[in-house]
């Protein structure tokens, strides 16, 4: 083992440092190749018969690619096709440094042992490492080390019959030596579609020159940093706006307030940012402030770009000073939030052309220009195109094709681009995961009831929504001789089939919830668990978690317990099934008798609840949650509530409530606990225009107060007014987050009016209650710790991470919800029924459908029937068309407003 | 502003992968290696006892004086052994930012104490009654686990100067990163965001000298990180056991015994 040194000079905050550091170089580290015969080495990663078919290279060999083929041309590497590919320490940390989805995509490359990617730390080999010469810019030096490194493979594996090594690069210099990736993709037989997933190299010089420059210059990273510093221009995440185009919104984050918004408008001030970039602003002069444009605008230029100058013409108009907002225009960008976009393709008019537009099925992404040779086979299908670059003489970003997900309008393809768009993890466990699952058939063993209470003779029963098959709450209730109540609240003990760490978990933590979407379920744990050992079905003995309290007749809680347990459930019914018998008087059996008990305690804590300012909200999203599970929805459902949903829900939330306090009390550091913090008053408005339509005042200065005064908002023969306040309101409110306990000290939940909150009761759905399971196990000595529980970094992180696929989850669901209702009206044609003008803009208003949930657009000038693109789109006006005849009458007050 | 730089931090943080998925460190050791270790004894004659010794780009000198008799405040004299006093200091040119005190600080006052209660604990005082025996330790470039490497220089410095000990004392700093315990840390590491925790090992029994960690550790974990430092103070021993014979050796050829 030899040692050297090297000397690298860094800045800090400024200042230059001269920092050494150690670097040992190694004559162990082996070449991992089956072929070689000089390495000692215990197993190896790459091929002896490395065949990748290909012209260009006939015989075996392996691929070394260099950082920018690595960084530009990872959806090639990523092909099942490319295999026994050398990936070089050197390439690696570039990678790293330059762009981290890119090397995450990398790394999972890696791991994935039959595509044999083998990484070669040259870095810290004797034979293989150099060190920079003078004058010579790192990159350069990158570069050489590559280029020593394929010759030291070359070298290696000399002998006739071994491997050859195939450098792969883009790069001039390095080009003498090595294959070009173009030409080398374009070699392999029987890959034509590679082809397109090539990402457009920037050397198409010429035309630049010949067009004209659409879009200011983005500054370099220096000045902004510089800029930002010195007050002048802000940073913020870039969130363009669904309905116009031309307009987005910059949401600044400082560290004392929340956050402000800065509006941009225009295609200019745009300045080719996409969708949650990070961006530098720079406010305009407050004379140039505008206020939110209130026209509907869809790009539905064509492929030229000299179709800029139609829509722009900015209505000057009298726009009143409190409307005008800060307004800004986009100087730089910080960092990119590419990722890869489902859509269409729009086919190019011209028949030979191999350029065509692509539209995003995310209205907020901006329509992509791609190169490809295979266009008539594209047409009509859902694809996946990467964003490559966006010149600044280019009306749209350029892009690449990477795949193709199936024929737009067949569920299963719409299916797949909604779990795709929304980035949920959809994939069948795989075996690791799958090991961890016990042993079928399974039961309950004695070493599993150690520490448990036999809770197996009480009346357990579970109420749940009809054809659920998770079942992960069951309650109970009877009467204790002191005349108070015992209630207890039952969830399935996940964890005890969960251990922390194992691959199952960290799935689970990965998938963070399990997704919902019409007829479908996308399972957060395998199916065994979820519908089977973890769920509480009736007549079998199930382990579970249990809360019990002891409550007076006035619902006052006395006592609170939790415990482990078996229990046994009486009966799985269904809300309805449970309301028909606490409303039939001649049922008096146990069941019965502990529902009416229940029932009865939670009107209670209903009010009492209500009474603190809890909201009762409104959304229609939630109807269609309990869509029905036909493959075709036939009819949509309503949602009806019964007195048996909220006994149940109340129970939960005490449960939870109970939970949090529990864990707080216990791990006052990190707790994960649930938050809803108060919206900024600034979101009312909306609600208190509407409001103000039909003479209504509302009152938002404290949730109690909003919800008496939405209690109160009642039109005379309006009666779906109430309702569509409480909808609105809903837009109004913040999401709720978990977070943990020691990174926060707002732990308010505003909706919920209790000052904690957690999740508790769906762990078989929810991976946050398993980590609420796991630390309240350790609160009452029925559970070791593991560190990770108790690091609030690491926890915040996952926290972050739940937020995320909740968030996207819920959006999921929303998306299937819309799909499965065009599907609905795809057979129906044109129906008549009321709607309700939600919001008016100058060109358009937006109506909802109370009877179908249904949220649309309608155009005034009839724009809309020419020029649209997406395919679902054609439905639209069918709706709207008719709504607008039968809503006359109450479109009017909001327009007048 | 301030999220701007949170986020060139972020960026910063992310340019450190303290240990690569092929089990490398920064500097291309494996989890369990230590630096390059390299010593030397009676560097200086005046002393009683004096070493030089090198862990990596972390050096250090020791000098040792005594046992002799208390001086200063005769208050402090111990009547069935003898007082070890320690004294730590910093080069000012030891960091890649020069130091302005090289001594008297409260980081190098805490790490003196940590260094008389290691050697307490190894040193047979209680041969010297009454007496004082002084320790000195100067770190001439520091690059992480200068308490384990003054340990180990000043180790040498008291077999120099014939002082009877228990047996070498060996200490060693690790850490714990992606569930792997870090042998012998380097400055990189150190200031990485590892929990690491510094042990003064006697080897040959494995009793411990002294234990210090002032991070966050989950309980599972310290019994892993604790077996990783025993290695490493054991690894640490016997090249020190090499120096003491190789010294020796060369001094009974000198004066030709």
């Amino acid at each position: 083992m030899l040692k050297s040194k090297t000397f690298v000079k860094k800045t800090r905050g400024g200042r230059v440092m001269k920092i050494v550091r150690e670097h040992y170089l190694r004559d162990d580290i082996w070449c991992g190749s089956e072929a070689c015969d000089q390495c000692r080495q215990e197993s190896t990663v790459l091929q002896r018969e490395a065949c990748i078919e290909s012209n260009l290279c006939s015989f075996s060999h392996y691929l070394v690619p260099d950082t920018n083929v690595v960084l530009h041309q990872i959806d090639v590497l990523e092909d099942p096709v490319i295999c026994n590919v050398v990936i070089l320490q050197t390439v690696l940390q570039e990678v790293r440094h330059r762009s981290a989805p890119v090397y995450k995509r990398l790394k999972d490359l890696i791991h994935e042992e039959e595509r044999h990617f083998y990484t070669f730390t040259n870095e810290h080999h004797r034979e293989t490492f150099i060190e920079r010469e003078p004058g010579e810019s790192a990159n350069d030096r990158n570069d050489r080390a590559i280029r020593v490194a394929a010759k030291w493979y070359s070298e290696h594996l000399a002998k006739p019959d071994d491997p050859k090594l195939v450098l792969l690069t883009n790069d001039v210099a390095n080009k003498q030596k090595a294959q070009e990736i173009e030409e080398y993709v374009k070699g392999l037989i029987a890959n034509p579609e590679l082809v397109d997933r090539l990402a457009l190299s920037n050397d198409d010089k010429n035309d630049i020159a010949s067009s004209r420059v659409l879009f200011p210059e983005h500054l370099p990273l220096s000045r902004i940093q510089a800029g930002i510093k010195s007050g002048s221009f802000l940073q913020g995440t870039f969130k363009a706006s669904r309905d116009n185009y031309l307009e987005a919104k910059v949401f600044i984050q400082k560290d004392e307030e929340d956050g402000t918004e800065v509006l941009i408008q225009g295609l200019q001030h745009l300045n080719r940012a996409v969708h949650q970039d990070v961006v530098a602003v720079q406010l305009l002069p407050r004379s140039q402030w505008a206020a939110p444009s209130s026209v509907m605008l869809q790009d539905v230029g064509s492929a030229k770009d000299d179709t800029t100058t139609e829509e722009e013409e900015q209505e000057e108009d009298a726009v009143r000073d409190v409307d005008r907002k800060p307004t800004g225009k986009i100087v730089g960008i910080i960092k990119r939030n590419w990722r890869p976009f489902c859509g269409m393709l729009n086919i190019s008019q011209i028949k030979e052309s191999t350029r065509h537009l692509f539209t995003p099925a995310d209205r907020c992404i901006p329509r992509i220009r791609i190169e490809t040779r295979q266009a008539s086979t594209l047409a009509g299908q859902r694809i996946m195109v990467a964003i490559d670059g966006w010149p600044k003489d280019s009306r749209y970003p350029n892009g690449h094709f990477v795949r193709t997900l199936g024929v737009a309008g067949e569920k299963e393809t719409e299916e797949e681009v909604l779990l795709l768009e929304h980035d949920v993890p959809h994939q069948a466990f795989s075996q690791a995961v799958l090991s961890f699952l016990p042993k079928m058939p399974w039961s309950i063993k004695p070493e599993d009831i150690v520490g448990r209470e036999d809770l197996r003779h009480l009346t357990v029963c579970s109420v749940d929504p009809p054809g659920c098959t998770d079942i992960d709450d069951a309650l109970h209730c009877r009467e204790l001789a002191n005349g108070n109540f015992e209630v207890g609240v039952h969830i399935a003990d996940v964890t005890h089939f969960i251990r922390p760490g194992n691959a199952l978990d960290k799935e689970a933590a990965n998938r963070g919830t399990t997704v919902y979407l019409c007829g479908k379920r996308i399972d957060m744990v395998p199916e065994l668990l979820s519908s089977n050992l973890c769920s509480l079905r009736s007549n079998v003995d199930r382990l579970s978690f249990s809360s019990i309290w002891e409550m007076n007749q006035k619902a006052e809680v006395v006592k609170t317990r939790f415990t482990k347990s078996v229990i046994n459930s009486k009966a799985s019914l269904t809300y309805a099934e449970a309301q028909m018998r606490i409303d039939d008087t001649g049922k008096n059996d146990d069941i019965t008798k502990s529902l009416r008990g229940l029932n009865k305690l939670a009107k209670i804590l209903k009010k009492r609840r209500i009474e603190k300012g809890a909201l009762t909200l409104s959304s229609l999203e939630v109807r269609f949650h309990m869509d029905s599970e036909t493959h075709d929805p036939i009819e949509l459902q309503t949602k009806e509530l019964m007195e048996t949903n909220s006994m149940v829900e109340e129970f939960m939330l005490l449960a939870n409530i109970s939970v949090a306090q529990k864990i707080y009390d216990e791990f006052a550091e990190c707790a994960l606990l649930r938050k809803h913090p108060a919206p900024p008053p600034s979101n009312y408005d909306i609600l208190l225009k509407a409001a103000k339509s039909k003479d209504v005042l509302l009152r938002t200065d404290s949730a109690k107060a909003l919800a008496d005064s939405l209690e109160a908002a009642n039109v005379d023969g309006f009666a779906y007014f109430n309702t569509l306040l409480r909808i609105l309101a809903t837009r109004c409110m913040m999401q709720a987050v978990y977070f943990c306990s020691g990174m926060d000290n707002d732990f308010h939940h505003y909706g919920l009016a209790s000052p904690i909150y957690t999740h508790f009761t769906s762990p078989i759905r929810r991976y946050a209650d398993i980590i609420v399971h796991r630390l309240l196990a350790v609160a009452i000595g029925a559970d070791s710790t593991y560190p990770d529980l108790t690091d609030k970094h690491k926890q915040s992180a996952l926290c972050t991470n739940l937020n995320y696929r909740h968030k996207m989850s819920q959006y999921a669901q929303r998306a299937s919800v819309a799909f499965h209702t065009q599907l609905f009206f795809k057979s129906r044609g044109v129906l008549s029924e009321e709607g309700f003008v939600l919001f008016v803009r100058k060109n358009a208003i937006i109506v909802l459908i109370p009877k179908f949930g249904l949220e649309g657009t309608v155009f005034f000038d009839g724009k809309d029937k020419s020029g649209l693109n997406l395919v679902f789109d054609e439905e639209i006006p069918g709706v709207s068309v008719s709504a607008t005849a039968g809503e006359t009458q109450n479109k009017k007050p909001r327009l007048d407003s | 502003m301030s999220s701007f730089r949170c986020f060139v931090l972020c960026g910063n943080m992310a340019g450190l992968e303290l240990l690569s998925d092929q089990g490398y460190r920064l500097d291309g050791r494996k989890a369990s290696e230590l630096r390059k270790v390299q010593a030397r004894m009676g560097v200086f004659a005046q002393a009683d006892g004096s070493a030089y010794l090198e862990q990596g780009n972390t050096k250090a000198l020791a000098v040792v004086y005594g046992p002799h008799e208390m001086r200063g405040s005769r208050s402090r004299t111990l009547h069935d052994r003898a007082v070890i006093n320690c004294q730590y200091s910093m080069a000012t040119f030891s960091m890649s930012e020069r130091k302005r005190r090289p001594h008297g600080d409260r980081k190098s006052t805490e790490m003196s104490l940590h260094l008389k209660q290691t050697f307490e604990a190894a040193v047979m005082t209680q041969l010297y009654p009454r007496s004082q025996i002084d320790i000195y330790v100067k770190i001439l470039q520091s690059d992480g686990g200068n308490y384990s490497v003054c340990v180990n220089a000043a180790t040498l410095a008291v077999i120099d100067a014939g002082i009877p000990m228990l047996d070498y004392v060996c200490a060693s700093t690790v850490g714990f990163v992606d569930e792997t315990p870090l042998a012998d840390l380097c400055y990189a590491e150190e200031s990485g965001g590892v929990s690491s925790l510094a042990l003064a090992l006697l080897p040959r029994g494995g009793q411990i000298a002294l234990l210090q960690m002032d991070a966050r550790l989950h309980q599972d974990n310290l019994e892993a990180l604790m077996d990783a430092a025993m290695t490493a103070c054991k690894g640490v021993s016997k090249v020190l056991d090499q120096v003491v014979r190789q010294h020796l050796q060369e001094a009974s050829l000198a004066t030709g015994d």
